[in-house]
């Protein structure tokens, strides 16, 4: 009965109210608005890009081979003479892919752990907490490389290493919101009528952690892009002849004298798509911390 | 102080044991036999055998595990598959140059960041806070790579001001060797400013809503007297505790820095290592690296408790 109570006041009551707040909250948010803006537009064009006109962006034209922006070619060519708004389009999907998925298998891996060594607390904990220390010890990138050297180079092990390497600072947050979350009064309220462990974390503690891990992976896709950037840029990530914009960083530094906006477009939109989740991230974060006021 | 260091130092004990287990471990995941990969093409039979008795790669992987941290207790790191060359010998040769990256960039990260998030701090709500934050934000979300392929379009190729890529020793030519790294120093300290500038603004906001800069202000003082002698200091203190641990950005940015301006230092070093698939190096590098990150942190720990009284007195 009493759980019924608190389950209808959880969703009746204060979660309507807590999310019209952050709704409205992140909604006059300019910055987050806009931030949401650019990254809606690069997952719409990542989604589009094989139904929209654009040329094949592996098909070679050596009529056209390092050629200037120009009516044919909105934003030139490569030095095989590969469109390069086709590639970036393409690219596009191979970046926000990485950034997704890398941080997806974080969490999958992360949270769980986190939530565990949290609530538990105890030997669990400290085995948790250790390996998380170890593993912060090394940089991300470096890990991130050390990793997918021994992996292998392909965008899935790119993939895996960046989500091996996010790991350690998921694990931490989840904790952290854990440790906070388990002495509050509804989850003494679960444990004291009798409540199984699965169920308090699954049903009282997790909804709870729920917006740190949400704000944490917005920043984190962000990480993750410019990760999967750097890696394919070293030539660990994305493998030719597909596009990636690492990759096609790589090659252009070759041509800076003689091709320069093959440099200039992937660099621009790694910015931007980066620039934008940070937007949102930092927008989700203001509009999800309680002690911020409207 | 003496035994809050030898806690810190106790609680690093099993830090490290694990990462060495999870460096060890990455060899591991190399498919096939490591005897093989060791011996190159050839693959002469007495070599692959020579390395299976060398790296005890017969016994159980426990076993393995306790001899290749043994030897590294005696300095041993393994030998570089390609140039045949001691891995700590190696590391040893590039790392001042790294080192000297990293303090031009760490300088200039320093610099521009603190007095910029000090400014944006002071100013908050104003123009110069906004334009700050975008700046701030920008560097963050730049890759540092794609930003150092700027730079030389631009200054190297188009102005012809500095060289595009190289190293020179400035034992050999101060000038040169400035010459080299100012750019580098440069795109590298740009993306830790950015970071020291959003930590500095966060540190005097809190430090400016505290009762003594509120006290200073009622005693009359002038408000940049308030701002540079009570809140200025007061917020160092996180900030130069930050520096140590930004370290490992700057360790990390170093690799694609070097990549990008073709400086033999410690970033160049593992990417070659990967691309030449010596796996040795790399795990060196890893185990280096992580040490490394240990000791800044505890180097940080302890600037908080030299720079915070109270700390001190609770340690």
């Amino acid at each position: 009965m009493t759980v019924t109570t608190m389950d209808s006041v959880d969703r009746a009551t204060v979660a309507p109210r807590a999310e019209s707040r952050v709704w409205k909250k992140l909604r006059s948010n300019r910055s987050a608005l806009f931030g949401f803006g650019i990254v809606f537009f690069f997952v719409l064009v990542a989604v589009l890009a094989p139904v929209l006109p654009i040329p094949n962006p592996t098909a070679t034209d050596w009529g056209a081979v390092r050629k200037a922006p120009s009516a044919a070619h909105w934003l030139g060519t490569d030095e095989i003479g590969r469109d390069e708004l086709a590639r970036l389009i393409w690219g596009a999907q191979a970046s926000l892919l990485a950034g997704v998925v890398s941080v997806l298998i974080t969490i999958v891996i992360s949270v769980p752990a986190g939530l565990v060594a949290g609530y538990f607390g105890g030997w669990i904990d400290t085995i948790i907490s250790r390996i998380t220390d170890a593993l912060l010890a090394t940089p991300f990138l470096i890990l991130a490389i050390a990793l997918a050297a021994f992996l292998g180079p392909s965008l899935v092990n790119a993939m895996i290493a960046i989500g091996v390497s996010a790991m350690p600072i998921f694990i931490r947050v989840t904790r952290g919101q854990v440790l906070a979350v388990k002495t509050e009064d509804y989850v003494e309220g679960a444990r004291a009528i009798g409540l199984g462990h699965f169920r308090i974390i699954t049903r009282y503690i997790l909804p709870n952690v729920f917006s740190a891990i949400l704000v944490q992976s917005t920043l984190s896709i962000a990480v993750a892009i410019i990760a999967e950037a750097s890696l394919s840029f070293l030539g660990l990530g994305q493998q030719p002849p597909a596009p990636s914009w690492g990759s096609m960083l790589t090659t252009a530094k070759n041509f800076l004298e003689q091709a320069p906006w093959m440099a200039l477009w992937p660099g621009i939109a790694i910015f931007l798509v980066v620039i934008g989740f940070n937007l949102l991230g930092d927008g989700l974060r203001d509009a999800l911390d309680p002690r911020e006021t409207d | 102080m003496i035994r809050y260091i030898g806690r810190r130092l106790l609680i690093a004990i099993p830090t490290l044991i694990l990462i060495s287990m999870f460096v060890f471990a990455l060899q591991k995941l190399l498919p096939g036999d490591p005897a093989l990969i060791m011996a190159g093409d050839q693959r002469d039979p007495s070599a692959i055998a020579y390395y299976r008795l060398k790296y005890h790669l017969l016994d159980p992987i426990p076993v393995q595990y306790f001899y290749w941290v043994s030897d590294m207790f005696h300095g041993d790191f393994g030998m570089s598959l390609r140039t045949k060359e001691p891995v700590l010998t190696l590391i040893g040769e590039k790392l001042p140059v790294t080192i000297q990256l990293a303090v031009m960039s760490m300088f200039l990260a320093l610099v521009i960041g603190i007095p910029t998030g000090i400014l944006s701090a002071v100013k908050k709500g104003t123009i110069t806070d906004y334009i700050a934050n975008i700046v701030a934000l920008s560097g963050l979300s730049i890759p540092n790579f794609w930003l150092g392929i700027m730079m030389i379009l631009l200054v190297s190729v188009h102005l012809g001001w500095l060289p595009a890529s190289g190293y020179v020793s400035p034992f050999d030519d101060p000038v040169q060797s400035l010459r080299t790294m100012a750019m580098p120093s440069l795109v590298l300290g740009a993306m830790i400013a950015s970071a020291f500038m959003r930590h500095a603004r966060s540190a005097m906001l809190t430090v400016l809503k505290t009762d003594y800069v509120r006290t200073a202000r009622a005693k009359g003082l002038r408000e940049h007297v308030v701002i540079l002698k009570h809140a200025f200091r007061n917020a160092l203190i996180p900030v130069v505790t930050v520096a140590a641990l930004i370290f490992g950005e700057l360790l990390a940015g170093a690799v694609l820095t070097e990549e990008v301006f073709t400086i033999p230092g410690f970033g160049k070093l593992i990417v070659d290592a990967v691309f030449n698939r010596d796996y040795a190096v790399v795990q060196g590098i890893v185990l280096c690296t992580a040490v490394a990150f240990i000791l800044m942190n505890l180097v940080a720990d302890l600037a908080y408790l030299v720079l915070n009284p109270r700390m001190r007195d609770a340690a």
